[in-house]
């Protein structure tokens, strides 16, 4: 569009979306977008069932052009998901994409006030009317161009870190590996078989070092560990320390792989190390074939589906039905009972190993958590409910299954990262159903176990998708990032009195003092969260579309006519 | 990095072929799309709300379906489907048939009056044949590309040689019943990515949930059914109701592992169903918060990312009861009202418990057309007839070059499915860029 267009007195367009019934069904949309008609400024409006589809934006398209509209409102969801696809909606009208302006009547009118409809609906035409003058004052921005770096970086020399820097460096991306351990494989090395076909686990990680030792554009860095990460996507900095010095690399994304931990079974359901171990301890007993046991007792979920920790570790069931077959096979005559609460075999091959255990004589027992397992010095007391006793189960060997536990030392990397953890301090990624492998974060991907407990051929998969995901920036040269940002502008320098206020509150260290002793935006790093403009002392600092004047036209417009 | 000459194809438009194409597009890779139904979206597009967030599904889902069909480096096959392919990795041919729409691409802007006008009345796949659309029609509401199609098999015109209102209400004049099916013909295609996702066991064999009641007793429905009942833009508006009396229900039993991990069926664990159902349970009581719920189960299976707590959830705060069970039998009542006969597993005892709706939570199986479609790959299925691909070697099917993703090598929930749709596209990538 001209630019004349933008400048001319604004013409505001406003679309009030039905989403279904999530809007529609509790206040009426079309009274709505009538009433917006006579808001100040607006052009034009309409109600849509669905703004987002094509059909209402090839709508929005179409009233750009008939009405000669400079501005839009969309009145719907939220900018969370939706405000890319509308601001790409009116880049393609030729409007500049900062002069949409969304409006969240789902989440925060028929949502939060779904049993109050009248006041849903004033609230909403409150918030339109609001949006509709903010739109009048937006000015259109340009977005934000950084150079990308074509280097990753691995954290974590696992199986999930393995894939992902592997299939990189097939891409044609250096790629830089981190260990902090001596060897790379991660929890595999400490395994015996793997299920469900029962190979060694050691074939499998033998093949995996091998191919990433033969990679090209790839450097393995084992005994070595992150300690610092500045910069942003497509340039990243990363100190990386091995026997007490340091080297800096320059990458453009960064993958988190670095898996879980296994839990301190001490105290545990009478663990002792020796007769009462984890599964843990058991596989290299079956890896040595040094088993004597006859009578083997293992119970599910020990430490996890409690209150500390109320999830479930969703590989325990499968690890405990392939060492209760390797027992089995290299001990027919070993009674093997499993103490379970749900058993967790989802899908195809999974269940059919829980089929094949059960047909080798392996024995389950299904307990309550209200009444657990009794653990004495030669057998275990378990209440069954379906032929309601209590059982007495003679063991010469107790196995916990125990869950997978978030790395104690996630917290520091995440920090470094900026990135979030969940409540039990495993990383969380951008959204759970659509964003899996994805931060909030541009530039910093997961996979693996460090998410969340999975097996080996989901840290596979994730592997790969992490690198997928860091290939979709690597891949090009420049990177556009979000233009709406916090500003210094040059009429303002006089202003700043360079207290470094803001330098101190930015929480993504995008605001520094530069060598001339000015204070200096990083714009790629700024997430323009307004934070410093709400903290500097003279007004100096604007942020770009949360201007004062946009927000006060808002303010005022509240409540009025 | 350099744009590379080779492209990719990937077929199937859920989101798990969505999530692949997306991927490669944004590496800079050309990519060929190809989804067998009018519109692209696939289950996630008829699905209410997805667990455990709770999340609408056609409003997180929405945004990609435009961004696939906006895409520059995206070219979009609907209503096609890939008929041949020759050549090895690296370098495919893959022909693909474009069916006749008979409405031109160029010229409709889904206005709908033509569908208004069209005397036909059809039961409507997209929602599970519980209601009608016309023979000339949107594939669901949504749907990218958003275009009419004529179906052939249903319309007047070339069923009865009449009718023709259609061409007539069409201000646009994009009918069009001169077009053809097109064959179109694609070289240098690098890799393939398979991600036909998966039918329900009674899209293929109805018979086997007789037992259930199902297709027999019309207070019996099916999971998939459900949702687009809870759905605002399905049959019933979001209000659901029996089919039976039209009274809303106040007592709902969802019934587990139907037609999965059993002799008779299935015997693999369909792995999606007991977060589903808890979703389900949910939404029905936001709907109402009078509703009872009751899931017959064997073992809960939630091992994902806040899957425990969902269900603690449920429990604690929507009125949702966990039976562990084994259903033997359901009649009915002279009014209608499900009565189930089931051995509760927790003490052994046989119970009844009389519901007004009953939900199947039916098994996921292999997609129809999924013989003819390794056929012409050239890639094995498994013992369950789904892709075979090998647990350590996840994302690659038998045959080099061609990978796969989400429902259509194994039941799995949408994340799983969107992070090995991102991993086929990381390997298809390695592959089309020589590594």
């Amino acid at each position: 569009m001209s630019k004349e267009k933008e400048e001319e007195e604004a013409r505001v367009g406003v679309f009030v979306c039905h989403c279904g019934s999530n809007i529609g069904g509790l206040i009426d949309c079309h009274k709505l977008a009538e009433e917006a008609k006579d808001f100040p400024n607006v052009a034009y409006s309409e109600d849509n069932l669905y703004t987002c589809s094509e059909t209402g934006l090839a709508a929005i398209k179409k009233a750009v052009e008939e009405y000669n509209l400079n501005r839009v409102v969309v009145a719907s969801c939220t900018p969370r998901t939706h405000e890319p696809l509308f601001r790409e909606c009116i880049t393609e009208a030729g409007l500049n994409p900062y002069l949409f302006n969304f409006v969240n009547i789902r989440d925060q009118c028929t949502w939060v006030h779904m049993k109050y409809p009248k006041e849903a609906y004033d609230k909403a035409k409150d918030l339109i009317r609001m949006g509709a003058a903010k739109a009048v004052k937006l000015e259109p921005l340009d977005m934000v161009m950084v150079k990308i770096n074509p280097a990753a970086l691995v954290i974590g020399g696992g199986v999930a870190g393995m894939s992902a820097a592997l299939n990189l460096s097939r891409q044609g991306f250096k790629t830089y590996l981190v260990e902090k351990e001596e060897k790379l494989g991660g929890r595999l090395n400490s395994l015996y078989k793997l299920f469900p076909y029962n190979i060694e686990a050691s074939e499998l990680v033998g093949n995996l070092i091998n191919n990433v030792q033969k990679a090209q554009n790839l450097e393995i860095m084992t005994s070595s560990q992150v300690k610092n990460i500045e910069g942003f996507v497509g340039n990243y900095e990363v100190e990386v320390e091995k026997n007490g010095s340091s080297q800096i690399l320059e990458v453009g994304a960064i993958i988190v792989a670095v898996g879980s931990s296994l839990l301190n079974p001490e105290g545990l359901l009478g663990y002792d190390g020796k007769k009462r171990i984890t599964q843990y301890e058991l596989e290299p007993k079956l890896k040595n074939k040094e088993l004597k046991a006859k009578d083997i007792v293992m119970i599910q979920c020990a430490g996890s589906r409690n209150d500390e920790r109320p999830y479930c570790s969703s590989v325990c069931c499968m690890t405990a039905l392939k060492n209760a077959l390797n027992i089995k096979e290299q001990n027919p005559d070993a009674h093997v009972t499993i103490l379970f609460r749900d058993l967790y075999t989802p899908g195809t091959d999974y269940e059919e190993y829980y089929r094949e255990a059960r047909e080798q004589g392996i024995l389950f027992v299904k307990y309550d958590v209200d009444k657990m397992p009794v653990i004495e010095e030669n057998q275990v007391k378990v209440f069954n409910e379906y032929i309601g006793t209590e059982m007495i189960v003679p063991y010469d060997l107790l196995v916990l299954s125990t869950p997978l536990v978030a790395n104690d030392d996630n917290k520091e990397l995440a920090q470094m990262l900026k990135v979030p953890l969940e409540a039990n301090k495993f990383f969380l990624e951008a959204h759970v159903k659509l964003r899996p492998n994805d931060f909030a974060t541009d530039g910093v991907y997961i996979g693996g176990s460090a998410k969340w407990p999975v097996d080996i051929t989901e840290s596979i998969s994730q592997g790969y998708a992490a690198a997928s995901r860091a290939s979709t920036v690597l891949s090009h040269e420049t990177l556009e990032v979000e233009g709406a940002t916090s500003s210094l502008p040059e009429y303002n320098k006089s202003l700043c009195s360079g207290c470094e206020i803001c330098v101190k509150v930015c929480p993504f260290h995008a605001i520094v003092k530069n060598e001339n002793d000015e204070i200096e935006i990083i714009q790629a790093l700024c997430k323009g969260c307004g934070v410093c403009g709400a903290t500097c002392t003279n007004q100096a600092i604007v942020i770009k579309h949360f201007t004062d004047d946009q927000i006060m036209s808002e303010i005022l417009a509240y409540g009025g006519k | 990095m350099d744009k590379p000459s080779k492209s990719a194809l990937v077929i199937g438009g859920g989101i798990a072929g969505i999530q692949a194409a997306l991927d490669l597009a944004d590496m800079g890779i050309h990519v060929d799309m190809v989804e067998k139904k009018p519109a692209i979206g696939g289950r996630m597009a008829q699905l209410d709300k997805t667990f455990p967030t709770n999340d609408c599904s056609i409003c997180i889902l929405a945004p990609k379906l435009s961004e696939c069909f906006r895409h520059p480096n995206i070219t979009l096959y609907a209503y096609s489907e890939v008929q041949k392919v020759e050549g090895e990795a690296g370098n495919f041919t893959v022909e693909i048939l474009k069916r006749a729409r008979y409405v031109k691409e160029d010229a409709c802007i889904n206005c709908g009056i033509c569908a208004e006008k069209c005397p036909m009345r059809v039961d409507d796949e997209f929602d599970r044949q519980l209601r009608k659309r016309r023979a000339i029609y949107m594939y669901f509401l949504q749907g990218v590309p958003a275009i009419m199609t004529i179906d052939k098999e249903k319309c007047l015109w070339f069923t009865k040689n009449a009718c023709r209102i259609c061409e007539k209400a069409c201000e646009r004049e994009a009918i069009d019943f001169e077009q053809e099916d097109q064959i179109i013909k694609l070289e240098n295609v690098g890799s393939i990515i398979v991600a036909t996702g998966y039918n329900l066991v009674e899209d293929i064999d109805k018979k086997v949930l007789n037992i259930y009641g199902y297709g027999k007793f019309r207070n019996v429905v099916s999971a998939l059914e459900f949702e687009r009942l809870e759905c605002a833009s399905g049959p019933q508006g979001g209000h659901i109701k029996r089919f039976s009396d039209g009274t809303t229900p106040k007592k709902i039993a969802f019934l587990q592992c139907i037609g999965s991990r059993s002799d008779r069926v299935e015997k693999y664990c369909s792995s999606i169903c007991c977060m589903y159902t808890t979703k389900e349970a949910m939404i029905a009581y936001e709907h109402d918060n009078e509703l009872e719920s009751y899931v017959f189960y064997i073992d809960m299976r939630a091992g994902g990312k806040g899957f425990q707590s969902f269900l603690k959830r449920g429990e604690a705060e929507y009125n949702i009861k966990y039976i562990k069970s084994k259903i033997a039998q359901i009649t009915i009542d002279h009014n209608e009202n499900p009565i189930i006969v089931y051995e509760d597993l927790d003490t052994g005892e046989i119970k009844q418990l009389r519901v007004d709706l009953v939900v199947l939570a039916t098994c996921i199986v292999p997609p129809e057309g999924i013989y003819n479609l390794a056929e012409v790959l050239g890639i094995e299925l498994n013992d369950y007839n789904f892709v075979k691909t090998t647990p350590f070697i996840p994302v690659e099917t038998s045959k080099e070059g061609i990978f796969t993703c989400g429902c259509v090598h194994e039941p799995m929930d949408i994340p799983r499915s969107v992070a090995e749709a991102s991993g086929a596209a990381a390997r298809a990538a390695e592959v089309i860029r020589g590594g």
